[in-house]
């Protein structure tokens, strides 16, 4: 059911890096240092700018991949990786994408687990990487004969 | 520490211990990342799901473990962050945040980090590169 999903993309979806959206999520790790909610720490810091923190990309829109259903309930986050290429700064517009990596299944303690590796992707306006992440969704035998139904 | 530059191989950041997990800090995280998946936060749902009770979001986790790292930020960025979820972490457990310098080549610092509860079990498992400017 995964398994033909493998190199299907989304459409790309225009983000921005909004001030209000990294301090709520900055507060909410515990996080609130200065160089990512106040303005004057941002405009004296090498980057002149506010920056988020490396896990932010979780809230962004990667627009959706047709045909992979994923239920909102029983997956199991098994793995997470984010790849920088520099830090995202408050204020930049973005597009976002993502992508089916591979799927493959394994025996386990559980019975057969399925593991969907899934890519997302955000990008400058002229199409230049700014950070990558993988994302490890497990699956359970249980939770697939329910999505296959 | 004042700078990482001046971290051996081998050397520890300043561990920071987290105030005992809550309910708030979870609705909170769910309403900031879009992830409203409910056995983060509703007792009955993660009892369906065949939970003892409500879990973090393994990105709660890892977000917290990155902050080890943010006082630096005029030295370098997080250029690849890795993590394995390796346990669960549930309400009022004591999460300590952990992170040691593994390998130093040229501008780049790999660090092995580390999220532990109260019995010491590894939660959350996986490495940091650090890019130096």
């Amino acid at each position: 059911m995964f398994k033909e999903q493998i190199g299907k993309q989304s459409n790309k979806v225009k983000n921005v890096v909004e001030r209000g959206a990294v301090k709520k999520f900055a507060v909410a790790i515990s996080d609130a240092h200065p160089i990512y909610v106040d303005e004057e720490t941002g405009r004296l810091s090498r980057y002149r700018a506010n920056i988020a923190p490396p896990t932010f990309p979780r809230i962004f829109d990667y627009g959706e991949i047709e045909g992979l259903n994923l239920p909102n309930k029983g997956l199991i986050h098994g793995e997470q990786t984010f790849h920088y290429e520099r830090p995202l700064v408050i204020g930049e517009e973005i597009n976002c994408y993502t992508k089916v990596k591979n799927y493959f299944e394994k025996k386990g303690n559980f019975g057969e687990m399925g593991f969907l590796l899934i890519e997302s992707y955000g990008e400058d306006l002229s199409g230049k990487l700014i950070f990558s992440s993988t994302s490890t969704i497990v699956i359970s035998e249980a939770v697939r004969k329910v999505l296959a139904r | 520490m004042s700078t990482l530059t001046e971290l051996h191989v081998g050397e520890t950041l300043k561990e920071i211990q987290l105030e005992p997990v809550s309910r708030l800090d979870l609705i909170m995280y769910a309403g900031a990342s879009g992830d409203f998946n409910p056995i983060h936060t509703i007792d009955e749902e993660a009892k369906k799901a065949g939970l003892p009770g409500i879990i973090a979001h393994g990105m709660w986790t890892m977000g917290n473990l990155a902050k080890l790292f943010t006082s630096y930020y005029e030295e370098g960025f997080i250029q690849d962050y890795s993590i394995r979820f390796k346990g669960m972490v549930f309400l009022n457990d004591i999460i300590t945040l952990k992170a040691a310098l593994k390998e130093k080549q040229e501008n780049q610092l790999r660090f092995n980090v580390l999220a532990v509860n109260q019995q010491g079990k590894e939660v959350l498992k996986g490495e940091v590169l650090y890019h130096q400017y």
